[in-house]
């Protein structure tokens, strides 16, 4: 099984957040909030690393 | 005389203690029997990632933790990536062995049917390794939630 580089980094982001969310925080609301955000967090990191290595490379 | 006063000033204390663990039992029935759970629950969610959340009755967390470190799992192996074995050679091989040994019996599973591989074959199967090891962190954060649960400190 072979994922691109995008797709192993969002599946790694969803699963994640996933358990971040779950054990940080005591209830289902902020629960679903900061996994929520953890997500956002992976996916920005995720843009942002990305345009870097571009501004780097070019 | 000093001392019988010092000992029972200490007995009173002791006789004080499980009152004021009341509410904190009272909000969380699990915690019932916290020695026994505080062990079950740590040791059934290594072996089987959320099951420690499970056998507390938090099904839905359970569920949803089961779902994310098993699939990060398999995923990781279906990408080939590499199981690291208790070698004890370079210090990122014993590193990459803890992290994951995190996965309890999927690792144990997986190396009993000699699934993975020793080396990366291939670029993207370093993704794979990374997921193997990750799956294996994020279950024993799991595993301390579990126990938070089981001594009453998290609801």
């Amino acid at each position: 099984m072979v994922l691109s580089h995008f797709n192993a980094a969002l599946l790694f982001s969803v699963f994640a957040s996933v358990v971040f969310g779950i054990t940080v925080r005591d209830t289902s609301r902020e629960q679903i909030r900061y996994g929520l955000y953890c997500f956002a967090m992976f996916m920005g990191g995720l843009i942002v690393a990305g345009w870097v290595m571009w501004a780097l490379r070019h | 005389m000093r001392e019988a006063a010092t000992l029972a000033r200490s007995e009173r204390n002791m006789a004080t203690t499980p009152t004021r663990r009341d509410p904190v039992l009272a909000k969380n029935p699990s915690a019932a029997s916290p020695s026994t759970m505080s062990v079950v629950a740590p040791a059934v969610g290594w072996l089987i990632p959320g099951a420690g959340h499970l056998i507390q009755k938090r099904w839905i967390r359970g569920l949803l933790l089961m779902t994310s470190i098993v699939l990060m799992f398999v995923l990781g192996l279906l990408m080939d990536g590499r199981i690291y074995r208790p070698n004890g050679g370079d210090i990122l091989d014993i590193l990459g062995f803890i992290g994951d040994l995190g996965a309890g019996g999927m690792y144990i599973v997986s190396r009993a049917m000699d699934l993975g591989h020793t080396i990366v074959p291939h670029t993207t199967a370093d993704y794979g390794t990374k997921y193997l090891i990750v799956a294996g962190l994020l279950n024993f954060i799991s595993v301390a939630d579990a126990y938070h649960i089981a001594i009453g400190k998290k609801s």
